[in-house]
């Protein structure tokens, strides 16, 4: 392959900061026509914030995007779009009820007579586009019927409509069969011999040394290195996406664990996730780590009672438990603070101490009424034991930092009084004081007796808190690590899949 | 068109005509039928019309009201000037039918009321208008001019005038619907509103022409409605727009938005067309049909939700293949 | 607190900032402002206004339809919406009738209003919560199909033979000039105030309308709240048609056209947000007045129902337009 001459999109400088966390800082990365650019990173490095900047979706906060030399302008999607830049998400954003073609051409339809639009040419066209992309598929299909495989390549073929010059692919293989890899693979080949500079965005590295021609590492959103991935192996990329020394900056206190008082064994679910057996003690804190995808919050959300397993049994204190539903877990002792805290953790337009009580309603009540005084003498508590910041205990939780929103969810659960807390990305986007908060909270939990089961993609949380971990990937564990020697390459390794000997 | 629902809607449909032209045979002979669908024709109209609207997430509860109202100032019209060629009144009541459902476009696109909201009350104001209008009375064929009420039942190839109408709108529906960018924007808007705007798509935009088509199609309902029945005063269409919801339903169309076929408005019509005229000929009392017509409805949304159902994160590998 | 991290001195913090009296809401205040100007407009403007016994016996212009619109604040504020409340009414109505014409008294008469009103409130949540059909389409259905089974029992009949004593619930007096209705409308109001302001269901309630997947994830059994709800929506459309049956003695399948709309208008107008999560029972009772004022008002002036409903939709959506377009306003004067 000739070496490539002159980069078709290129960041310079690009930063982005959200409240109370850095996204990117000063990236300058370079894509070259008919190359594959592949690019790692951990969760959080900056990857996905970069794609939305490049479709359009936000701006930078500094910095330019040049494209064939000279810089450009992307104000919304729809004209980043147009200017050639396209990508496949990791969820469609597409229409489930609009045929393939009508998915392919949205936006920039073909006009026949009378301005009416042209559906024989659409069709015909989508027909060819397909067929470049040697799929096989009937165009005038809806998008609802098709595998969730075959939506990423109705968005491939979107971007070849326009005749794209960048493609970003964002973690294309995920949900894919073998066969269908491949197939991906063919056409990744075929858009490179187009002309075209591919973004591929993976975590599998037997993927980015099949298709890329050069690599990209981001890790805490800046770019730490680059280069072609012939020079390059497996090792030294997580050694980039990695980097730091970790240093058990936590105050990890060593707690004498106590019984099993949580086990699940064989546990299933028709699609997210298959033979999930581990034990949990009191005092313990058991981390899973994994790359987004590998199915931990699904596995959490099943043992919370929100979805339904297929498979399975669990056991709390030696005895199998049925949950059922959220109600059950609660009152069994088992609670979930939630990925998304917006979504599913908080209730933004409620004041703080409704929040914090939600949960324990039953038990602040006066002859069957609500009882404010125990209310808020409830959440006071809380809310001084988490240090949480906040006006007035009627403030809106939406109008709170991320970090005491976190409190604030935490509090709520610890009202519980419960045996064992699921925590699922507990510090992601919080500001580093919160972060530290958190922990040292864990710590006193354990401490006093309770079991904790901490989700996290922060190799450093992960290594810095937990006394076990359990490494998922593809909806099963890859890999169980004791406390002990346990280094980040090794856990990175077990979620990539490039572990030597897989330790189950 | 969906293949499969609508194909099975349509056999329901022509099983009952079959069945029922079984027990009483003079109901499916062709006079007969043509009789049902003119008299379906204004349901199959105002139907389409309300399909556009449910497609963009929104509801218009105001479309009986507003057939009454335009149906009286268009009476009043030829009363007071009878010699207005009919065209020119289709043509106004339309217009002023435009005007009706294009308030209620404002108040959702530019105010941002809830659309549920806006027609309950535009359906209080323009009926509470058309009493106003008709000063309590009512205008009955006597008064209106024969070319009046003789152009929508003039007889063209075998066909009342006013089922040309209904069959000309189909055509335009399918047309428009399928073949304009303004059309399919109305899909994408209600499919999928957030991915919308990404491809450029003004939402609010697609429902204000919505509900502006929703209006024209009513007001012009209003002209065929006060001419067919002779008849115009403040309780015309009452409690109509129910029943132009429910065929709406029964076809297939989605309350969520951005699904929804015209032969499915058209077919949930035709239903409650041929529940309604089957009933007196196959001596149910004719007071069934309200009934009738919650049940289809309830069916019908319940069959909807399960194809509309979604499926949890496939992760496994197995089970993606 | 462990002695790792400099821990900060316990802070206390405040439970609430704002004086009692602005936690009053704004909306339930000007609501109050306007009943009473129109309270006084009509005092001013008819001679017939400010006589007790016209008041009270006009009170049935809200009543039945407040007690419907508590239940219906409820289920709006969780998020749901229920049509078929008038069609309850005529349904429930039409079961008293033919209990009634089978020989009941008006013991037996109440029992079966209740009960065929808790009955369609099952049906609209069962097929909500256990189908996961969107609220506002169920309920136009069940508008059809309870009004639809008045129709197929009665066609074109009436029910007049009620049983004597049975006039009482609409038309009897409890103490002077109140009636049973209105006091019944005011022990509703507040035994709904107790329930959505300050149980353990109502905090539910609110939760649910603001964030049912939050609410989901918290243990909230949101589907069995859901239907509760729309149980209370039936049960309270019975007692309403215990009232307007009582009142008029008799029964025909028309009866009660509209109380949907004038539920939902009374709703709104007292404040509660059509998407929901907010709302107060005082704004609902408030709203029910001064509908019933505006409804006496015009009644004196003989303006015809339908007439007054242009006031009435008017009302509504001016209702909702107003805070927004004056907050447009309002933002704009600030950017100058």
């Amino acid at each position: 392959m000739a070496v490539p001459v002159t980069p078709v999109l290129e960041t310079a400088g690009i930063s982005k900061s959200f409240p109370g966390v850095k996204a990117l800082e000063a990236v300058n990365l370079r894509l070259y026509p008919g190359t594959v650019t592949a690019l790692v990173g951990e969760n959080g490095a900056g990857k996905s914030t970069l794609v939305k900047i490049l479709t359009g979706v936000y701006a930078p906060d500094a910095g330019q995007i040049l494209m064939d030399g000279a810089p450009i302008e992307i104000p919304n999607a729809e004209v980043a779009f147009l200017r050639g830049i396209t990508a496949t998400h990791q969820e469609t954003v597409l229409f489930d009820d609009l045929t393939i073609t009508e998915n392919i051409f949205l936006g920039h339809p073909v006009l026949g007579r009378f301005g009416l639009l042209d559906w024989k040419t659409m069709n015909a066209r989508a027909r060819a586009i397909l067929d470049e992309l040697e799929v096989d598929l009937d165009p005038s299909m809806r998008l609802r019927d098709l595998a969730i495989a075959r939506k990423h390549l109705v968005a491939i073929a979107r971007a070849l409509s326009v005749d794209a010059k960048i493609v970003i692919m964002d973690e294309p293989t995920a949900a894919l069969s073998h066969k269908e890899v491949q197939e991906l693979y063919a056409i990744v080949a075929k858009l490179k011999a187009a002309g075209k500079a591919i973004l591929f965005i993976s975590h599998k590295f037997e993927e980015i040394f099949r298709v890329a021609d050069r690599y990209t590492v981001f890790r805490d959103g800046r770019l730490v290195g680059e280069g072609m991935v012939a020079d390059a192996t497996p090792g030294g990329l997580i050694a980039l996406m990695v980097g730091r020394t970790v240093d058990h900056i936590f105050p990890k206190v060593d707690v004498p664990l106590g019984d099993v008082v949580f086990s699940v064994e064989g546990l299933g679910h028709p699609t997210e996730f298959a033979d999930i057996t581990f034990d949990l003690r009191r005092g313990e804190i058991l981390g899973f780590y994994g790359l987004v995808g590998a199915g931990r919050s699904e596995l959490m959300q099943a043992l919370f009672g929100l979805t339904r397993r297929s498979a399975g049994s669990v056991a709390l204190g030696g005895k199998p438990i049925a949950i059922r539903r959220p109600a059950d877990a609660v009152a069994a002792g088992i609670v979930y603070v939630p990925e998304e805290r917006q979504r599913q953790g908080v209730v933004l337009a409620l004041p703080v101490f409704q929040n914090i009580s939600l949960p324990s309603l039953g038990h602040i009540t006066r002859n069957g009424f609500l009882d404010l005084a125990r209310e808020f003498e409830l959440a006071r508590r809380y809310v001084t034991r988490l240090d949480l910041r906040a006006a007035s205990l009627s403030q809106e939780v939406g109008t709170l930092s991320g970090g005491n929103q976190q409190k604030v969810v935490i509090g709520k659960w610890l009202a519980t009084e419960p045996r064992v807390i699921i925590l699922d990305e507990p510090t992601k986007g919080i500001d580093v004081g919160s972060k530290a908060a958190v922990h040292a909270f864990m710590g006193e939990l354990v401490g006093q007796g309770l079991a904790v089961i901490m989700v996290s993609s922060e190799l450093p949380e992960i290594l810095g808190m937990s006394d076990r971990v359990i490494v998922m990937r593809d909806g099963r564990i890859a890999g169980r690590f004791d406390r002990a020697g346990l280094t980040a390459e090794t856990l990175v390794a077990a979620a990539t899949g490039n572990l030597p000997a897989e330790a189950a | 068109m969906r293949i499969g629902r609508d194909g099975l809607l349509a056999a329901i449909v022509l099983l009952m005509v079959i069945a029922i032209g079984f027990v009483t045979p003079s109901f499916d002979t062709a006079p007969n039928l043509v009789d049902l669908f003119n008299d379906t024709a204004i349901l199959i109209m105002m139907a389409l019309a309300q399909m556009t609207v449910i497609l963009t997430k929104c509801i218009d509860l105001s479309v009986a009201a507003n057939v009454a109202l335009t149906g009286v100032l268009i009476a009043l019209l030829n009363v007071a000037f009878p010699g207005l060629p009919v065209p020119v009144l289709m043509v106004v009541a339309a217009g002023i039918g435009l005007l009706l459902g294009a308030f209620n476009g404002a108040m959702v696109w530019l105010v941002g009321i809830p659309s549920i909201v806006v027609t309950l009350g535009t359906l209080s104001i323009y009926r509470g208008l058309s009493f106003l209008a008709s000063g309590g009375t009512s205008i009955n064929g006597g008064k209106m001019s024969p070319a009046f009420i003789a152009v929508p039942r003039a007889i063209i190839l075998g066909l009342p005038v006013m089922s040309w109408f209904a069959i000309a709108a189909v055509a335009i529906f399918l047309v428009f619907l399928r073949f304009t960018r303004t059309g399919r924007a109305f899909f994408a808007a209600g499919g999928n509103p957030t991915a919308a705007v990404y491809t450029g798509i003004d939402v609010g935009r697609s429902q204000f022409i919505a509900f502006c088509i929703s209006g024209a199609v009513a007001g012009f309902c209003g002209y065929l409605w006060v001419s067919r029945y002779t008849i115009a005063y403040v309780d015309i269409a009452g409690g109509f727009e129910l029943q132009v919801i429910a065929a709406c339903v029964i076809g297939g169309v989605s309350i969520s938005g951005g699904i929804g076929t015209v032969a499915g408005a058209v077919l949930g019509a035709l239903f409650l067309g041929v529940v309604k005229n089957a009933l007196p000929v196959i001596h149910i009392s004719p007071f069934w049909q309200l009934a009738i017509s919650g049940i289809a409805i309830l069916g019908a949304v319940i069959i909807n939700a399960g194809r509309e159902r979604r499926v949890g994160r496939l992760i496994l590998k197995e089970a993606a293949a | 607190m462990t002695a790792d991290i400099q821990a900060p001195v316990a802070r206390t913090i405040p439970d609430r900032i704002e004086t009692p009296f602005r936690r009053w809401k704004r909306w339930e205040v000007l609501l109050a402002g306007v009943a009473v100007a129109i309270f006084i407009f009509n005092a001013f403007a008819s001679p017939h206004f400010l006589n007790a016994s016209n008041l009270s016996d006009a009170t049935y212009n809200f009543t039945e339809q407040g007690i419907i619109a508590f239940a219906m604040a409820l289920l709006i504020i969780a998020g749901d919406i229920d049509l078929s409340v008038a069609s309850i009414v005529a349904v429930s109505s039409t079961g008293m009738g033919a209990a009634a014409t089978a020989g009941g008294g008006p013991a037996v008469l109440v029992v079966v209003g209740l009960v065929v009103g808790l009955a369609c409130g099952a049906v609209n949540g069962f097929i909500v919560t256990r189908f996961r059909v969107p609220s506002i389409v169920v309920t136009i259905g069940t508008m059809s199909l309870f009004r639809g089974i008045s129709y197929v029992v009665l066609g074109d009949q009436v029910y007049r033979h009620y049983p004597p004593g049975f006039d009482w619930f609409g038309q009897g007096y409890v103490w002077w000039v109140f009636t049973f209705e209105f006091l019944l409308f005011l022990l509703l109001a507040m035994a709904f105030a107790v329930l959505l302001h300050r149980t353990v269901f109502g905090r539910r309630i609110y939760v649910i309308g603001n964030n049912p997947v939050a609410a989901q994830f918290s243990g909230v059994r949101v589907d069995r709240i859901r239907f509760i709800l729309f149980l209370l929506t039936g049960l309270m459309s019975g007692v309403a048609a215990i009232l307007l049956t009582s009142r008029i003695a008799s029964t025909r399948p028309t009866i009660a056209t509209g109380y949907e709309l004038q539920a939902v208008t009374i709703v709104v107008l007292g404040g509660v947000n059509i998407l929901g999560g907010s709302g107060t029972i005082l704004g609902v009772f408030i709203a029910a007045f001064v509908i019933g004022l505006v409804t006496f008002g015009f009644g004196l002036f003989n303006v015809p129902g339908v007439v007054q409903s242009i006031f009435t939709g008017a009302l509504l959506i001016g209702v909702i337009a107003l805070p927004i377009v004056w907050g447009r306003v309002a933002a704009r004067l600030r950017a100058r």
